[in-house]
């Protein structure tokens, strides 16, 4: 198969030393076995997530997108734009939709881009590396990379808010997306059905202006993961996965609960399922250790 | 027909009834104990030569009533339909073995089952006529229309249009009625954004223009006699002259009158001028004439209109409807748009509990509304208080949950609709009957008080001079299957007079209406019935010797068919009846008889059966099932393999209304275990296809249990139940229920 | 109360839904609000909304200016988007509460007290300040923002976190320092700049259009 090329937007959280800079490594892994070339937007910047709205209004916001995209069209011409962040995904989805509709912010867009020698066409499409993998691969070609399957592990999909609203992923439903629960199948273990909290909110950003409500949301997902007779949680955004992960020794303190579940990006489970090692499949960014996936990558 | 009788029985053993059933027993059956001339058997019998064979033996005079012995007499009627001979059905299929375990055990009890229903129909057949049209129709085209509002145009247009000439009576001087009225209409077409034009210049036009249509302004209906396809109708001028014309049908579209604001005080209404209903907003609009409306009270310039929704409607509080009219939300968002339309800084609020905007359009126009600026605001007015320069509403707002006020210029109150029914022939008898319960009842009638009464149709009929009402002075028609047909066959309603409405629903209605005058004018033609039991040629008639001019009969039947000559007797409106036979399960002396229906085809098939010795243990179960509901209900269960006690026996009735208290007395001294009733849905809420048929016979029912006593038998033996045609497991489960009771409390004694 | 608070009470005198659709973002799509309360029923955080969505747009229509944008309420949006592909108006209203929350805080009205308000701000500076986020900086901002003493405070609480982070080289702090950057930090400030004052600009006219 041709090596499938895309421009990729990393965003801050993967950056070396950030949160989710385990996601990152275990997306390259991934993507070399799927032989994907990912050309990162050279000097890309952050995209404000959905948070940056106080200080941010409508338009330097919407800025802030347009930039990495006009770059994208810059450097890596013709090439469809790939984030692994949920909220890197959604806000620059939604700058390229809204500046689609609205020649004036359009126009005013370009006028500040201008500044800094940029000019934004809206030219490609802005797709989550979910979309990629279903639409591009399909679970019968992903499949094929599995060297070892994750047999007898349990997982919970959990989706989270942003990869599912408001765009999800085509063909999958707002109130119950199956993807995850397919691709675990895919990669040889087992999902669990009717997994209740599957799009619940972890809190977001708000799990650090709101700990004790954002917890409370947090508890409830670990729960109905244990519910179902998890081993290990699943998601493909940043914030679900740090939220479900970090917190489980305070939720644990403030409700008398005895959550050690890992939670892991969809990448780390290809990534050990496709036979890389545990250092490729970042399994040492798991606060909360997953033995499970840990013993496959070392057999 | 005065030929001997001969009767043919076919017995049809395909569909698996050969394999389950033994066929040369039936045919012994039906020649030795039914008297069959002669039985066949045909291994498929609707097949082209099955029928073929049955065919041949009606062209060669060999046969003159038969017996199909096969599937339901649902079931395959366009092969089984033979003209001039009487035809009785054995239903083998769905009624023995598709309900019928294919066991060793139930073999026995399933033969005996079909061996009964062979007896039944060869008795049934024996009883039968064929029916044929009295001499009283011919066909009469010309329908006249009662109202020259938008539905009575419109019905008469699309008559003409049709080929069947229209004569509108309309009361006022022109035609139009309360759309007239109307500056704008909501709109019927695609996008739905705007208000549109009402169109009654256009129907006006069209109606000079149509040769086919006759138009008599200032009139009306003094006196309308006769019966479908021959009304005789009187139209008084205001002049007092008085012309008739003769008519096939009548289609009343007699249209609604605004509901009297001045009951609505709260509201400052009467009080001053800037308080007005949506139809006196209307007459501001138009008024005008394209420019803006200015204030009532002193001509100032509009800069706030508030209104004021379900304005004394859907409200329990005395003098107010109970219902509502459906059309006044959406009335209330075109009305705002004529301001935000002229001049979008006019603040138009509309106060609203439920927005409500029926019709394909109605979603869409209450976001156009919104486009525009007309704000909407749920909650409550509580009153209106008058100021010297606009005026204060008060309400609750029920979002922010909060005694609230709002300032207007101008407040519109979204008044409904009453319905100009005329005269309710039941009016004496439902009063009667709420004093009686003197509950919740006696409130619905406080609206009809409310409403004209003068009578719309003038009819010359023994059961009154207008079409009944069923709620809130409505007229009735069966809301589900057939909403235009009224309880008087040849005579329609559409529109407002029906239910509550709006231009377009009333539009379509009378289309509809229209449609339906000329289905019966035409089945009139030919005396047929025109529905339900549509195309059916069979009509009451009675033996004036053993008549005892109780009357039952003509106070009885739900559709006013029957008259009463000089001398007292019943007089049978042939072409205003519908065939359901309440006339005859009325009849105490038993002389109503329809040709192929008839107390006896139903008492001989009770009598004909084979009764087990008590000491059987094989008890009998009578069902006498409505054609329309329970027996399709129990034919499905058949469809779906359901099982169901083998000791029952089913008989279907054209209604229950037509079911005479005699088959039950007779079937509990035949030695029957058990009896069932089972019905449609009764009440307001009827599903009866006659209307009242089922409920008297529950009045007749609740009487049954003197007679059960006189016998000492027990009360639990007949049971009358109301069955939904989707009670595909309910009516197998109350055979079986009765079963179960028959074994705890015993076998009959009255078995010879 | 803000200049340009003033201003605008001015200039829309009763008409805040008018205000409000000039100024917030998705704002036009107030009025078409049918208030059946699936928004409010939504929301993860429903029950901490003094007014949850669908009272925050009756009050907008009712002209109850103070109290909406002195109101925590859509400080509460966690931008779940469930309100959002549930709404069956199809109302933005995670961007119109993110639009209210941006125009209380324009106008100086956001309640300054209220988390996600300083949470938001510090994300805010965070970012502009070298195009890209400095985590570490963020969450100890984030931890000082109620003063020395609480700081010190949810520091030593969420040590356990932090640790593991480090541990997991999730965390670094070396980012204390100097931290990642856009390269061109010039074009990148120059180009927000612009964005505002043309934004700026854009509030000042159509204010003076009605």
């Amino acid at each position: 198969m041709a090596t499938k090329e895309y421009s990729f937007y990393p965003g801050c959280s993967s950056q070396e030393g950030a949160s989710s800079s385990n996601y990152l490594v275990s997306v390259e892994s991934m993507c070399e076995e799927l032989d994907v070339k990912l050309n990162t937007i050279p000097d890309w910047n952050c995209c404000s997530a959905s948070i940056g709205y106080c200080g941010g209004g409508e338009l330097p916001r919407l800025t802030l997108s347009a930039r990495n995209l006009a770059l994208s069209e810059e450097h890596n011409p013709g090439q469809d734009v790939v984030a692994t962040c949920a909220a890197c995904w959604l806000a620059t989805r939604e700058t390229a939709e809204r500046l689609g509709e609205d020649d004036d912010l359009m126009a005013e867009t370009n006028q500040a881009l201008a500044e800094a020698g940029l000019t934004f066409k809206n030219e490609n499409k802005i797709r989550h590396m979910v979309e990629v993998l279903i639409d591009d691969f399909g679970y019968e070609e992903l499949g094929k990379h599995v060297k070892k399957p994750l047999e007898g592990i349990k997982i919970a999909g959990y989706v989270g808010c942003q990869t599912n609203r408001p765009f999800g992923i085509e063909g999958e439903s707002f109130e119950n997306p199956k993807y995850l629960d397919k691709l675990v199948e895919t990669l040889g273990a087992e999902p669990v059905e009717n997994y209740e909290k599957k799009v619940s909110c972890c809190g977001g950003a708000l799990a650090f202006s709101e700990p004790e409500k954002s917890q409370a949301l947090i508890k409830e997902i670990i729960e109905s993961a244990y519910d179902g007779g998890a081993d290990m949680i699943v998601t493909p955004c940043p914030v679900c996965q740090m939220n479900v992960e970090v917190y489980q020794d305070k939720i644990n303190a403030k409700y008398g609960t005895k959550f050690h579940i890992p939670v892991t990006y969809y990448s780390t489970l290809m990534s050990v399922a496709y036979g890389r090692s545990a250092k490729d499949s970042a399994l040492g960014g798991q606060i909360i250790r997953a033995k499970q996936l840990e013993d496959i990558a070392n057999k | 027909m005065a030929d001997e009788m001969k009767m043919g029985t076919y017995i049809c053993t395909g569909c698996g009834i050969g394999d389950r059933l033994d066929a040369s027993q039936m045919e012994m059956i039906a020649t030795r104990e039914g008297k069959a001339t002669y039985a066949k058997t045909h291994d498929f019998l609707c097949s082209q030569a099955g029928v073929d064979m049955i065919q041949a033996d009606i062209d060669a005079g060999e046969v003159s009533n038969a017996v199909i012995a096969a599937c339901s007499r649902r079931a395959k009627n366009e092969a089984f339909n033979f003209q001039d001979i009487a035809v009785s059905r054995a239903n083998l299929r769905e009624g023995v073995i598709w309900v019928r375990p294919d066991t060793d055990e139930a073999r026995e009890t399933t033969q005996e089952m079909a061996d009964d229903y062979i007896r039944m129909a060869c008795f049934e057949a024996k009883h039968m006529h064929a029916p044929k049209p009295s001499d009283e129709q011919s066909l009469n085209k010309h329908l006249l229309v009662v109202g020259g509002g938008i539905t009575g145009m419109t019905a008469a247009l699309e008559a003409a249009k049709a080929g069947y000439p229209a004569t509108i009576v309309e009361k006022t001087g022109q035609l139009g009625g309360m759309a007239g009225r109307l500056a704008k209409k909501i709109p019927t077409r695609s996008p739905y954004a705007n208000p549109a034009e009402t169109e009654v210049a256009d129907l006006i036009a069209e109606i000079e223009a149509n040769s086919n249509v006759t138009v008599c302004l200032n009139s009306t209906v003094a006196k309308t006699e006769g019966a479908p396809g021959r009304f005789d109708v009187e139209i008084a001028t205001e002049s007092g002259s008085t012309s008739t014309i003769q008519v096939g049908a009548v289609i009343q579209a007699s249209g609604f009158k605004p509901y009297d604001a001045n009951q609505l005080p709260e509201f400052a209404y009467g009080k001053t001028p800037d308080v007005v209903t949506q139809a006196e907003l209307e007459d501001l609009v138009k008024a005008a004439n394209g420019d803006a409306v200015k204030r009532p009270s002193d001509g100032k310039e509009i800069s706030e209109v508030v209104f004021v929704q379900c304005a004394g409607q859907r409200s329990d509080k005395e003098g107010h409807l109970s219902y509502c009219s459906g059309f006044c939300c959406n009335a209330s968002i075109k009305q705002a748009m004529y301001f935000k339309d002229a001049n979008a800084g006019i603040d138009t609020t509309v106060i609203f509990t439920d927005l409500r905007t029926p019709g394909s359009g109605g979603e869409d126009f209450y976001r156009s509304g919104q486009q525009k600026g007309v704000v909407f605001t749920k909650g409550v007015v509580s009153e209106v208080e008058p100021g010297s320069d606009g005026h204060t509403v008060k309400f609750k707002d029920l979002i922010l949950d909060e005694d609230t006020a709002i300032q207007a210029d101008l407040v519109v109150l979204a008044t409904g609709m009453l319905p100009n029914s005329g005269v309710d022939p039941y009016a004496a008898e439902k009063a009667a009957a709420a004093e009686e319960e003197e509950g919740e009842e006696a409130d619905k009638g406080d609206v009809v008080a409310t409403v004209d009464v003068e009578s719309i149709l003038n009819l010359d009929y023994r059961q009154g001079s207008d079409v009944p009402q069923l709620v809130h002075g409505f007229t009735d028609s069966h809301f589900i299957c057939f909403p235009y047909e009224t309880r008087r066959t040849g005579i329609y309603t559409a529109g407002p007079v029906r239910r509550p409405m709006d231009i377009a629903q009333a539009r379509e209605d009378a289309t509809g209406a229209a449609m339906k005058a000329i289905h019966a004018v035409e089945n009139a033609g030919k005396g047929r019935a025109a529905h339900p039991r549509s195309g059916d040629l069979s009509y009451p008639t009675f033996r004036k010797e053993g008549c005892t001019q109780c009357k039952r009969c003509t106070v009885e039947c739900p559709f006013g068919a029957i008259n009463e000559d000089e001398e007292r007797y019943p007089t049978f409106n042939e072409s205003r009846c519908r065939r359901c036979g309440t006339c005859m399960g009325a009849c105490p002396v038993r002389v109503i008889s329809f040709e192929n229906y008839s107390v006896d085809t139903v008492g001989a098939q009770i009598k004909n059966v084979d009764m087990p010795d008590e000491f059987d243990e094989k008890p009998r179960i009578l069902v006498l099932a409505c054609e329309n509901d329970a027996y399709p209900a129990l034919d499905m269960a058949g469809q779906n393999h359901i099982e169901y006690s083998a000791f029952v026996r089913v008989i279907p009735v054209r209604c229950l209304g037509s079911v005479n208290t005699i088959w039950v007395t007779d079937a509990l001294n035949s030695g029957y275990d058990g009896v069932i009733l089972m019905g449609c849905q009764k009440g307001d809420d009827y599903q009866c296809h006659f209307v009242k048929g089922s409920e008297l016979a529950h009045t007749r029912m609740s009487k049954i249990d003197d007679t059960l006593q006189q016998l000492n038998l027990e009360t639990e033996r007949v049971m009358t139940y109301e069955v939904a045609i989707t009670d595909v497991q309910r009516a197998p489960k109350l055979i079986n229920e009765m079963a179960e009771t028959i074994e705890k409390i015993g076998m009959s004694p009255f078995k010879f | 109360m803000s200049d340009m608070n003033v201003a605008m009470v001015e200039r829309y005198r009763n008409n805040f839904l008018k205000e409000v659709e000039h100024n917030v973002e998705e704002g036009d799509w107030v009025k078409m609000c049918m208030q059946c309360g699936v928004c409010s029923g939504s929301c993860p955080l429903g029950p901490y909304w003094d007014h949850p969505p669908q009272e925050l747009f009756m009050m907008i229509r009712a002209g109850k200016r103070e109290e909406v944008l002195t109101s925590t309420s859509m400080w509460m949006c966690t931008s779940c988007y469930n309100c959002i592909v549930r709404c069956p108006r199809e109302l933005p209203i995670t961007h119109i509460m993110h639009g209210l929350a941006h125009y209380a805080k324009r106008l100086g009205l956001a309640p300054k007290e209220q988390p996600t308000f300083k949470f938001s701000q510090h994300f805010w500076n965070n970012l502009v300040k070298k195009g890209r986020v400095n985590e570490l900086k963020l969450g100890l901002s984030l931890y000082f923002m109620n003063g020395l003493v609480e700081g010190i405070k949810t520091s030593l609480n969420m040590a356990g976190i932090g640790l593991g982070m480090l541990k997991t080289k999730r965390m670094s702090p070396m980012e204390m320092i100097g931290g990642h950057s856009v390269k061109d930090t010039k074009g990148f400030h120059a180009m927000l700049k612009k964005a505002e004052e043309i934004e700026a600009a854009r509030v000042e006219k159509y204010g003076k259009g009605s």
